[in-house]
């Protein structure tokens, strides 16, 4: 299989492994841009395309095709912030986020919506957003669409997927087909791992490469750890050298000075940049309003095989549950189905011994549905707040209260209830003190009970939105609609953290066109080259 | 864990004077495990994966060796924040009283059986105290994960692994 960052890495790309720096060092760019995931990657793309000199610096490692084998005992640890266990400050909430060249989009399930327009009109409302629109953007998701080849799939649906839409069909829910960012997809079904065959679309093949191609400089194993500033503008973005484990500094620095920074570290990473920073901000907003559409989950055995880990992940979705009320009522949900693989179901199934490994031993007949908590528009639902530890790194401290749970509670009956419907064995949800229901009437009449509390139901995320929310006003949010943020003339954030919400909707093409937008304003004022024909 | 530590001492005297011992043990930081650690994680992993793993005998205890080995690895790839709280968990529950006053175990490790570890991780689980639920999941996940991300664990659950052969 050929393997496009190698050939780029033959071919001269500058990328600096910073484990291996010998000393520290110092470096004058046009603009330092930190994270490489979604938003990171497009800027690069976009930044460089116009002629400016652009430094990348990621935290994980550059890792790529030849070394994506389809093992979870590789990928976690290599590929994802904390080993895929990142959690939130009480433990309660597992969070799935990639740390690596393309940050979670090398690691992402490939599905593909646009902002939902009931999503900009609310931020509108809300934070005046008036320059976003399902309109106004509509460009820019089409630009994003092309060039990562956002398309219908067409392949028939994985036996896990087919679940939810048997069940819904019979039921009377309506199930749409979801988009993929893939080009010759084997279907193999191992995107969390990274894609072994180089169809996912991802930053790490796309607009990475082509900022590398453009003379960008790539830094990997660097911990951007602090924005220095003095009257209103930064200066310097100081970096601390991690050692090859990832983990540990390796005691060497590395400053970087430029025009521009642009915070790309993500929701969670962005907030704690700038949190360490001390960057202005009188109405404490920073790091708050994080979302993560926590995730609840059933799990059913059925009569066949599913072979969950099999096929493309996540073809099929229903919005039903969204639309059951209004926006910022009591919180709608979305369901999905994801792939399944066996440290990933092991760790996440409930009880222990021999219960455990019976549910283990149908882990071929199971099929799960996810139902993604759209947060942050009830008025109640606030989301978390990114927090410093210790040692400077960030911790989400994200309680779960009551608006959460009462959704959860809905979310676990449509769940069972759809499962069943297809034909389902057994239904349990995944939480400490739930049982195998056998059949719908037992679910339900058990799930209304169900003591539903942080550590008994397990909730999960990979979609962390939020902690530099947008806004018309420094009283509102920490940026405005260009991701400028407001006290230091020369930031930008370029990531999820700028929704002042959730989406309910998969956050990456979201982040894709609104970055694309900003990114391209940004290209202009700093080349002088006229500005984005787009409006 | 320093949130948590306030949330400890609500578990009394005796928890918060473990808690100081635990950080003294652990201020050294980075280390390989302890081979008392080895004989506690040995007893929680036989306890959580009784069921998977055959009966008692050689072959059990190499397994459950082997995912004391697959543990440690996984500690050693999280953050120095994850390390550092579950060097305190680890610190608490090899000291005798940590072990009998916190998880309820009388017998030393290395003597006791599934049903008395099986009880300790039945009422961390359900646990009023989130502190404890939480340490729970912890050793559910370390567990698990070190158990089911090793190939030879798979034939049991009938997954056939990646796809090979293309590439
Ligand atoms: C398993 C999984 C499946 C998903 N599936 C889907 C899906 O199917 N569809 C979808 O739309 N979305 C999906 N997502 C979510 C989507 O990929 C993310 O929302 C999106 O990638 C977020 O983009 P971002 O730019 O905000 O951050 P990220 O893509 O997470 O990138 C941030 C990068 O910044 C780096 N970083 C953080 N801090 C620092 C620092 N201090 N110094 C240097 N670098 C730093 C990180 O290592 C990371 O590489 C999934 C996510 C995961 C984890
Ligand atoms: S399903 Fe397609 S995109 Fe996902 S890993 Fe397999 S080949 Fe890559």
């Amino acid at each position: 299989m050929h393997d496009p960052i190698r050939a780029g890495l033959a071919a001269g790309w500058k990328h600096i492994d910073a484990s291996t720096l010998g000393k520290g060092q110092t470096v004058e760019t046009d603009v330092v841009i930190v994270g490489s995931g979604a938003g990171g990657g497009v800027t690069a793309d976009i930044l460089s395309a116009s002629g400016l000199r652009v430094i990348l610096v990621e935290e994980g490692p550059l890792r790529s095709s030849s070394d994506f084998r389809m093992l979870e005992s590789e990928a976690y640890p290599e590929l994802y912030q904390d080993s895929a266990a990142r959690k939130t400050m009480d433990k309660a909430i597992n969070i799935l986020q990639g740390r690596c060249v393309g940050g979670s989009t090398t690691v992402n399930w490939t599905s593909s919506f646009r902002t939902p327009p009931e999503v900009f009109a609310f931020w509108q409302r809300r934070y005046g957003l008036h320059q976003l629109s399902a309109e106004a953007m509509s460009s820019w998701f089409a630009v994003m669409e092309h060039k990562l080849w956002v398309r219908p799939w067409e392949t028939p649906p994985n036996a896990n997927n087919k679940v939810l839409a048997t069940g819904a069909e019979k039921l009377g829910i309506p199930v749409g087909a979801i988009k993929r960012n893939v080009k010759g997809c084997w279907n193999l079904g191992y995107c969390g791992m990274g894609c072994p065959t180089n169809a996912k679309q991802s930053m790490l093949l796309t607009t990475i490469p082509a900022a590398l191609n453009r003379g960008a400089t790539l830094y990997t194993r660097l911990r951007a750890e602090r924005l220095r500033f003095s009257g209103g503008r930064i200066s310097a973005l100081d970096c601390v050298a991690l050692r090859p484990d990832g983990i540990h500094p390796s005691g060497k620095r590395v400053q970087l000075r430029a025009r521009h920074f642009v915070a790309a570290a993500g929701a969670i990473g962005s907030p704690a940049l700038l949190l360490r920073s001390g960057v202005p901000d009188p109405h404490r907003l920073l790091g708050k309003r994080t979302f993560l559409h926590p995730v609840i989950i059933s799990s059913a055995v059925m009569p066949e095989r599913v072979d969950a880990y099999a096929g493309a992940p996540q073809t099929l979705y229903s919005d039903f549950f969204l639309h059951q009320a209004a926006i910022d009522g009591p919180l709608g949900f979305k369901l999905e189905t994801p792939p399944l693989h066996p440290v990933l179901y092991a760790t996440t199934l409930q009880g222990f011994g021999a219960a455990h490994a019976a549910l283990m031993r149908e882990f071929t007949r199971v099929n799960v549905v996810l139902a993604l908590l759209r947060d942050g528009f009830h008025p109640e639902s606030q989301g978390g707040q990114v927090r410093l530890g210790r040692d400077g790194l960030p911790i989400l401290d994200y309680p779960l209260g009551e608006v959460i749970w009462e959704a959860a509670r809905r979310a676990l009956l449509a769940m069972a209830e759809i499962q069943f419907a297809a034909g389902a064995r057994a239904v349990t949800p995944v939480h400490e003190t739930a049982p195998l229901y056998s059949s719908w009437a037992q679910a339900k009449k058990g799930i209304a009970e169900l003591p539903l509390k942080p550590l008994l139901c397990r909730v999960v995320s990979a979609h962390v939105m939020g902690g530099c929310g947008m806004a018309d006003a420094p009283q509102r949010g920490v940026a405005d609609h260009r991701g400028r943020h407001f006290w230091l003339g020369n930031l930008s954030i370029h990531d999820g953290s700028l929704f002042p919400t959730s989406l309910g909707a998969n956050p990456q093409l979201s982040i894709y066109g609104l970055v694309a937008r900003n990114a391209s304003l940004l290209a202009a004022e700093l080349s002088g080259r006229p500005p984005p024909l787009i409006p | 864990m320093i949130v948590s530590r306030r949330q400890f001492i609500r578990t009394g005297v005796a928890g918060s004077l473990l808690l100081a011992f635990s950080g003294w043990l652990n201020a050294a930081g980075e280390r390989r495990l302890s081979s008392d650690e080895r004989a506690m994680l040995a007893a929680i992993a036989a306890a959580l994966l009784d069921g998977a793993l055959p009966p008692a005998g050689d072959e059990r205890s190499r397994l459950v060796a082997l995912t004391v080995d697959g543990i440690a690895r996984t500690i050693a790839g999280l953050s120095v924040a994850s390390q550092r709280e579950i060097g305190e968990l680890f610190g608490l529950l090899v000291l005798a009283p940590g072990r009998m006053v916190l998880a309820g175990v009388g017998k030393p490790w290395r003597e006791a059986g599934v049903g008395d570890v099986s009880a300790f991780l039945e009422s961390w689980r359900t646990s009023r105290l989130a502190l404890l639920q939480g340490a729970y999941a912890a050793l559910h996940d370390l567990t698990f994960g070190a158990w089911y991300a090793r190939p030879d664990t798979w034939e049991a659950i009938a997954y056939p692994g990646p796809p090979r052969g293309y590439f």
